[in-house]
């Protein structure tokens, strides 16, 4: 049964890994793709310069597995609060 | 069998496609119209927000542009990507909680108010048609060009074909016909890909070929690239020409903008259970990740192969440029669209193609004798015309052309029930007729349908000359608008009713005011724009494009504060924001 002060932890473990996920999902889009790419840039990668490599394929890669890490990770908080659905 | 017939072969079986899975799946109720039940499984939802979201522009602009623009075009990557982070995280699951079926009655519920209600509606209702009207338009070009049909006649096909789908299957038919759209789109879009990429590099991945090296010559793709490019006197291909700033706030407004758009947001009220919408825009990007990966691939060698076309031999030698005798097939097909122009402005029978606006080069060019860029390659045929370039066989010619049409026509749908829903469900229900019967409402809603698809067909066949201006607009005001009211009213049970509509408004005029003021919208006739729409200009050095990302932190900072500065929501309201939190119905079951 969930009590309300389990919903309240739960309601703060899902903002600590939405944060979590933000944090990763900005350094690695705005921070690579565009505020760093010109240092990243003097790095090789394969045929790219790193930079421009964030910031046309390497940050759509991230965002994809981002959302999949963030699902699988709240699927286990729904059902250690008991929160989850059925 | 003529490329002509082929292509009618290929785009007639899709559209008898679609047509047989509309008459499968009709709709039934309200609840199936609006949101199909909620019984869509996740990964085909999945498929259904990518065509729904992958448009004309995404499938015909998109590599070209990036082609043309090189890094700078990085915006649209990440910015039409990353806003899916932001509604798994911030919106879908808490939204899918709510369990109604449009965007409006969120905001009408959760600030408990019908005025928060009218202006969600006038937002969602000028985004969506401002898009629909760019598809309708994308159908007619795609048409004209490969049916050789009149652009007004392709648009009527169109037209037809979207009425049968939307009108009778309502959100149930459009879902199951945007899985198929989907994967038309998706084969016609990559095949063509991978080809090009074994042609230029061998490697028939095109994520990676466009970091192979060029067979023989033992130099990258993109250093290849950058060296032709700059001896053209063009920006090197991997570094931009815009500013930082303005390239970080671009695609802000686009991935924010992204998570507020209507037709984007109601694909998660379709699934079952808040877990499906979380893991369903995980799918939902990994398809579109599909496109949205190859598409700088096929923008990088778009380009390499017009120029090496264009430029065989070394740059500024007497035979090095091409002779216009010598000139490809598609060149003569594509002048005939006028999307292609030729100019021998120094009548040497030769074409030449360079950056003539850019001084440093001005002078290298006299040199050579060159006396302008003769070439003039529109941006939008690009993808369509590459098959052509590259010399690939018919079918693939004909596949572009069906996967063009499937990719306007899944947006131009998923926009048209927004539409009808907010008018069925947030005015008529919502505000005029709160006891209409089910049976009325789904009535009300297909007439509704039906005279969005009208109103969209004529912008189509009559686009007003703001279009193009009104794309960055839509987002600019997704972003500063609803997206705001949506995440405040989740995150902040603080936020009232008060500050809710005081920072939308505020969002929207800002947004509004600024690209009025710069770029020239609705008051032409008053002589906007006012403003010279240049860098030293801007507020911050920040473009009409990305100025959305300003509106949306006033709308933040005038919602919390006139909501501190007024009384908290009522007791309810904060009721209701705990329970959407959760994904269990506590209320019943805990």
């Amino acid at each position: 049964m969930a009590t309300p002060e389990l919903v309240r932890q739960y309601w703060k473990a899902n903002l600590r890994l939405v944060g979590i996920c933000l944090v990763i999902w900005f350094i690695c889009s705005y921070g690579f793709g565009v505020l760093w790419v010109d240092q990243l840039n003097q790095v090789r990668f394969g045929g790219f310069q790193l930079g421009f490599w964030f910031a046309q394929q390497g940050s759509i890669y991230v965002f994809v597995a981002l959302i999949f890490f963030y699902a699988w990770r709240m699927n286990r908080l729904d059902r250690k609060f008991d929160v989850h659905e059925d | 069998m003529s490329l002509q017939a082929l292509t009618y072969l290929v785009v007639g079986l899709s559209f008898a496609l679609y047509i047989g899975i509309a008459i499968w799946s009709r709709a039934h109720s309200t609840g199936d119209f609006y949101i199909a039940g909620k019984g869509v499984s996740p990964i085909a939802n999945g498929m259904a927000t990518a065509a729904d979201w992958m448009s004309a522009a995404s499938f015909i602009s998109m590599a070209g542009l990036i082609a043309f623009l090189g890094y700078d075009g990085s915006v649209y990557l990440m910015g039409w990507t990353g806003g899916y982070v932001l509604l798994a995280l911030l919106l879908a699951p808490y939204l899918r909680k709510f369990g109604k079926f449009t965007v409006p009655e969120f905001i009408a519920e959760r600030y408990y108010s019908k005025t928060a209600r009218i202006v969600a509606v006038i937002c969602l209702i000028f985004i969506s048609f401002t898009y629909v009207a760019g598809q309708m338009r994308g159908v007619g070009i795609v048409f004209s060009r490969f049916l050789e049909v009149e652009v007004t006649t392709g648009l009527l096909i169109g037209m037809g074909v979207v009425f049968i789908y939307a009108v009778l299957g309502g959100m149930k038919g459009i879902t199951y016909t945007q899985v198929a759209q989907y994967c038309v789109l998706i084969f016609a879009y990559t095949v063509p890909a991978v080809f090009i990429a074994i042609q230029i590099t061998g490697n028939p991945i095109p994520q990676l070929a466009f970091g192979s090296e060029i067979p023989g010559t033992g130099t990258a793709l993109l250093d290849k690239l950058n060296d032709i490019v700059t001896s053209l006197g063009f920006t090197e291909y991997t570094s931009g020409s815009k500013s930082r700033i303005d390239v970080f706030c671009i695609t802000m407004a686009l991935m924010v903008g992204t998570a507020g758009l209507p037709h984007v947001i109601v694909r998660f009220f379709t699934v079952p259970r808040v877990r499906d919408a979380r893991i369903s825009a995980g799918y939902a990007l990994l398809f579109i990740a599909i496109l949205y990966t190859t598409a700088p691939a096929v923008g990088s060698m778009a380009r390499y192969n017009l120029i090496n076309t264009m430029q065989p031999g070394e740059v500024g030698s007497v035979d090095g440029n091409l002779a216009y005798e010598d000139r490809p097939g598609w060149f003569d097909t594509w002048r005939q669209t006028g999307l292609v122009t030729f100019d021998d402005k120094n009548g040497d029978g030769r074409i030449q193609y360079y950056n003539d606006s850019n001084p440093e080069f001005a002078a290298l060019a006299a040199d050579y004798g060159w006396s302008g860029n003769e070439l003039d390659v529109d941006r939008d045929i690009m993808v369509l015309a590459n098959p052509e370039i590259a010399g690939l066989p018919d079918w693939v010619i004909a596949l572009v052309a069906a996967g063009g049409i499937a990719a306007a026509l899944s947006t131009a749908a998923g926009l048209l029930l927004v539409i009808s829903a907010a008018v069925s469900h947030d005015l008529i229900k919502g505000i005029f007729l709160p006891n209409i019967s089910d049976k009325r409402e789904l009535m009300a809603g297909r007439i509704a349908a039906a005279f969005a698809i009208a109103i969209a067909g004529y912008l189509g066949f009559d686009p007003p000359g703001w279009v193009a201006q009104v794309v960055a607009f839509a987002f600019g005001l997704a972003a500063a608008s609803l997206f705001p009211a949506i995440l405040l009213g989740i995150f902040f049970k603080r936020i009232n009713k008060e500050g809710a509509i005081a920072g939308m408004l505020t969002g929207l005029i800002f947004t509004y005011g600024y690209i009025e003021f710069f770029k020239g919208l609705f008051l032409k006739w008053a002589g906007a724009p006012w403003g010279t729409n240049t860098a030293e200009y801007w507020l911050f050095g920040i473009s009409p494009e990305g100025i959305g990302v300003i509106g949306m932190c006033l709308n933040f900072a005038v919602a919390i504060a006139v909501s501190y500065a007024t009384k908290p929501p009522p007791e309810r309201i904060q009721h209701m924001v705990e329970h959407i939190r959760v994904p269990r119905d506590l209320s019943t079951k805990g």
